[in-house]
């Protein structure tokens, strides 16, 4: 036994060694061209790999080398606004060595080993450090300061450390023992970074989606499922968080979904701008591509190497946002691999660790105390596309045991062009009863309130509307169609969001709010009217109202509001008084 | 390495052999099997090891026996590309049909194609009018797209196809597309209808077709939409073409697939097809697009017939997961007489922002096409409403939303098979039928839009 063996058999992306001493996921070297690959089999002489590349033409016999290394990332400074493969090679520097169709056996540094940054020391010499502590700061990017931290498992007093311009391999700072440390760190993927503590979530992850912040909301540290059928609009919802919630650091996993998606996000992000710094979003982004037709092993990886990518910035003490889209892709890649293996098949054809997997994969996300004592967070928003939108299915069913926040997407509602379609009597989320004290700190004392108001009336709506399909709306007494009408005005002016639309797009917790107490505003002046006589019809139609609704696609809609709604109630009570 | 005969067959099983005692034999190697009356059939490696070797035939395997010569060619499967194969017609294996010469390659190409580095893809943002309204107001198709059509049997989803071949062109240019046309087991009478029509508008000229028919081999349809991707691309990204790829029938693909996994007695997914199918269709759905620094595009229109009208079956559905849209064929609108039976509702469009708007289209593109949605979306389902309780029931707005579905299936989903509507025609006609509604119910449209494009409420 060596590092070196020979091919047995070859079975699309999995491949058999023998004569080789390997370790479970030992990172190996196959055939001629040296493609990447991992260990993961081990039978007697036998070792099964996984690779992460094409592998057409390689013959039995070809050599395999192992490099006695795990799937391991780089972390430095540098991961900002990189645009990755599954196995963190950026998919920029693959194109100048190979063009633009994705050829193999070419390897490429996760983060630029050559450009110079400007490292500023935070500790001194003769300071006691351990792992995991801060010892000085790179700007990375206009917005996010680097925190370079002590590699884990090294510690001691420091003997000499240097500030100024270095790359990311040079020697920055020497401990006594004798260990020296520069900016570039590894770290093996499928081991989750460590932590001191979890603590529970209390902050909100704010989006400026209404119906994700305001009945739904999601923690920061939280988790969180979209499953929906193809066309209800995951990805877009996915972008939209990306875009604009309020993470320090995002980190967007592609995986296995369209090419022109990510092109679309790669051509579209730079070019935005982040509401709260006023710098391009790009400056915050990691983004990992591995597209529907890369290699389905690359595509396993992908997960790993986001997930471990967002953990090095939360012991930063960073709060990011970690996108995945589709996890269903990532649970397909394992059924192929594992159907290749010949392993005795679960639920669907999928493995049977596939919701321990799914479970350790969300497991990492959360809020907690780092190394450092710093408070750091990942919040992980995983979409799900289960065949033909049942969500039965072993990896939506998977997923549903383990997150928190539940945002469950209608085909019916995309066809209506509702957008977003999320489902708001089945979707819920867990966070609310520990973030109210923050909405009443930070937004209004009666935030609770207005929420359970605005959902008690859709759930009154969706009974009111079985009465209707039987009957019609005529016949129901005036309050009830009041309550429709209300009822509409939530979904159509609230729930409703313009994901394209320059203004619509985003909105605040405070615009949020108030929008929520102007509908319950003209619920409450519509019904004084209605009692004094007036006609729903004309209620409903008076043209503030509509000023009101219309209003929200305009710049400067969050000043405006008060005015319009208090227009909007003159011209109700004038309503009423016509009528008498 | 090839030149060496192997009489070393164990197992034939369905579209499979296995054969042992062989030098090393590379994973995806093409294999030439030499049969016992003389005649040759033409192979894939599937699996290999030191001690067995699976081939997939793509001829089938009856007359295969023990004593089958077998001989593998060292390489992978290629195709010799060149830009004489405009104009021809070809097997599903690549060989001419049209009685033609062979096809001598600028060079040869793999058909399995490596993916597109998703950094050197260009986002696909120029309009294509099809001249049909459905689409172009409300599931706009843009240069680059993989847009299926998601129909079923007896429906006219080969009408719209042609249609579109002879229609699609870019609004201020008179680039010509060229076709390549991708038959997978349809019958003989399908590829006449086609082919006639082609040459009827001599579109021939300036396609080429890959023909699998339904008495050829069926494990040759899983390279014939490979042949046809390699063309494209080599006409798209080395001889700056426009390529619109038309397939038919994505299903007849699928249950090839399903057949080659059940012989090699893997565990299936839902509905017995292969896990992996998902992956396989991306390998050919993602083979379209644009790319930074070439002048080409690969346009794709895969036509799927989904079987019992179930648009959850593992066909559509793993399609559109992949696809940049769907446009549905509704049988219940074929049957009321309309062509063509797009139902706009279910149908998708993905990258219709990018290619529409001001400069574009038109600046209220956006706006009157979401207006028509969810007022046909609602008229749709007072349908339903007026069946239990009648109109009398219904209040001034649901009366109006009811008409104009009425309207908008008859006059603007409805025209001719030769009538090309300009996207402005498209989107006045729209607004006409929009005047069924009174403007204060009509909530997504933009007021300014309203003010200028409105036919009465114009200021």
């Amino acid at each position: 036994m060596s590092d070196k063996g020979s091919i047995y058999r070859i079975s699309g992306p999995v491949v058999t060694v023998t004569g080789i001493d390997a370790k479970m996921y030992d990172v190996v070297r196959v055939g001629d061209e040296g493609l990447m690959g991992e260990v993961i089999e081990l039978h007697g002489e036998k070792a099964v790999i996984q690779v992460y590349e094409d592998t057409s033409g390689i013959r039995p016999g070809e050599s395999v080398i192992n490099t006695g290394d795990t799937l391991s990332v780089v972390l430095g400074p540098g991961l900002l606004t990189q645009i990755y493969d599954g196995i963190q090679r950026p998919l920029k520097v693959l194109e100048e060595k190979m063009g633009v169709f994705i050829t193999r056996g070419v390897d490429a540094d996760g983060i630029d080993m050559e450009k110079i940054w400007e490292f500023k020391p935070v500790v001194a010499v003769g300071d006691e450090v351990s792992s995991g502590q801060v010892i000085g700061t790179v700007q990375e990017t206009e917005t996010i300061e680097h925190r370079v931290m002590v590699p884990l498992g090294k510690g001691g007093v420091v003997k000499e450390i240097k500030g100024g311009e270095f790359n990311v391999t040079e020697i920055i700072c020497t401990l006594e023992d004798g260990s020296e440390l520069a900016m570039l760190q590894r770290w093996p993927v499928r081991s989750p970074r460590p932590y001191i503590q979890k603590y529970a979530p209390d902050t909100p992850l704010v989006t400026g989606q209404r119906i994700l912040d305001f009945l739904f909301p999601l923690a920061k540290g939280g988790t969180a499922g979209i499953p929906g059928p193809f066309g209800s609009g995951k990805t877009v919802i996915q972008q939209q968080l990306a875009k604009w919630s309020d993470a320090q650091i995002v980190v967007y996993i592609g995986c296995g979904e369209r090419g022109n998606e990510m092109t679309e996000v790669l051509t579209e992000f730079p070019k935005l701008i982040d509401p709260n710094s006023g710098k391009p979003l790009m400056n915050r982004t990691v983004m990992i591509a591995n597209t529907s037709n890369m290699p389905v092993a690359a595509r396993e990886a992908s997960v790993y190497t986001g997930v471990t990518i967002a953990e090095y910035y939360r012991d930063m003490g960073y709060d990011v946002a970690l996108m995945a889209d589709s996890t269903s892709r990532w649970a397909e890649a394992m059924r192929e691999i594992s159907s290749r293996l010949e392993e005795m098949p679960g639920e669907e054809g999928y493995p049977a660790y596939l919701s321990s997997r799914l479970a350790e994969f969300y497991e990492r996300a959360g809020r907690v105390e780092t190394l450092s004592g710093a408070d750091g967070s990942i919040s992980i928003i995983g979409a799900v596309s289960p065949p033909g939108g049942d969500i039965s299915e072993p990896v939506s069913q998977g997923t549903l045991r383990i997150v928190k926040v539940f945002w469950g997407l209608d085909a019916g509602l995309a066809r209506q062009r509702h957008f977003p379609a999320i489902a708001w009597l089945s979707s819920y989320s867990l966070y609310p009863a520990t973030l109210d004290q923050w909405y009443r700190d930070n937004v209004a004392t009666d935030f609770p309130e207005v929420r359970t108001k605005i959902s008690s009336l859709l759930q009154v709506e969706s009974e009111l509307q079985e009465i209707v399909q039987l009957v019609g709306s005529d016949a129901l007494p005036i309050d009830q169609q009041l309550t429709l009408e209300v009822a509409r005005m939530i979904r159509e002016y609230f729930l409703q969001q313009n994901a394209f639309h320059d203004v619509d797009t985003y909105s605040n917790l405070d615009l949020q709010y108030k929008m929520a107490a102007a509908i319950l505003s003209f619920q409450e002046n519509a019904k004084l009217a209605i009692d004094a006589g007036a006609m729903l019809e004309d209620v409903v139609n008076v043209p503030a109202r509509t000023d009101l609704l219309r209003g929200r696609f305009e710049e400067g809609y969050g000043e405006r509001i008060d005015e319009l709604v208090a227009n909007m109630n003159k011209q109700i009570a004038d309503a009423a008084g016509a009528e008498n | 390495m090839s030149g060496k005969e192997y009489r070393t067959i164990t197992d034939v099983k369905g579209p499979l052999v296995f054969l042992n005692k062989t030098d090393p034999v590379a994973y995806g190697e093409i294999v030439s099997l030499r049969l016992s009356d003389g005649s040759i059939k033409n192979g894939q490696v599937l699996d290999t090891s030191d001690d067995m070797v699976v081939v997939q035939v793509f001829e089938g395997t009856a007359g295969i026996d023990r004593k089958t010569g077998i001989q593998f060619m060292g390489d992978v499967f290629k195709l010799p590309v060149s830009k004489d194969l405009i104009g021809r017609i070809l097997t599903g294996a690549g060989k001419p049909r049209d009685g033609g010469p062979e096809i001598i390659g600028e060079f040869n190409a793999d058909i399995i194609g490596a993916a597109i580095n998703p950094y050197s893809r260009e986002s696909p943002e120029v309009f294509i009018q099809t001249g049909i309204s459905a689409i172009d107001c409300c599931t706009t198709l843009v240069r680059g797209q993989k847009l299926p059509i998601f129909s079923a049997s007896g429906l006219p989803h080969n009408d719209i196809a042609l249609q579109i071949a002879r229609q699609a062109k870019l609004i201020d240019s008179d680039e010509q597309f060229i076709v390549v046309f991708c038959a997978m087991g349809i019958t003989a009478e399908e590829y006449n209808y086609f082919r006639h029509d082609l040459e009827r508008t001599g579109a021939l000229e300036n396609a080429v077709l890959f023909v699998n028919l339904a008495d050829d081999p069926a494990v040759e349809r899983l390279i014939t939409p490979r042949l046809a991707l390699t063309t494209a691309e080599f006409l798209a990204f080395e001889h700056d073409y426009h390529v619109l790829v038309i397939y038919t029938d994505m299903t007849n693909y699928c249950d090839s697939l399903r057949q080659i996994g059940a012989a090699r007695e893997e565990v299936p997914g839902r509905r017995g097809y292969p896990g992996y199918m998902y992956t396989d269709l991306a390998m050919l759905y993602e083979r379209a697009g644009i790319v930074k620094g070439k002048k080409g595009s690969i346009t794709q229109f895969p036509i799927l017939t989904m079987p019992g009208d179930d648009i959850t079956h593992p066909i559509p559905d793993l399609s559109g997961y992949i696809t940049e849209g769907q446009i549905v064929i509704s049988r219940e609108l074929h049957q009321k007489g309309i062509y063509p039976p797009i139902n706009i509702l279910p149908s998708l469009s993905r990258l219709m922002n990018a290619g529409i708007g001001d400069g574009k289209t038109r600046e209220d593109h956006k706006s009157v096409s979401d207006q028509l949605y969810a007022a046909y979306a609602q008229g749709r389902e007072l349908r339903g409403l007026v069946a239990i309780v009648g109109e009398d029931a219904l209040n001034e707005r649901d009366l109006q939303l009811l008409k104009f579905s009425d309207i908008f299936e008859d006059t603007y989903l409805r025209q001719d098979r030769d009538e090309d509507r300009s996207i402005t025609q498209t989107l006045d006609m729209a607004w006409d039928i929009l005047t069924n509604i009174d403007t204060k119910y009509l909530v997504r449209l933009d007021q300014k839009w309203i003010d200028k494009y409105h036919p009465t409420d114009k200021k």
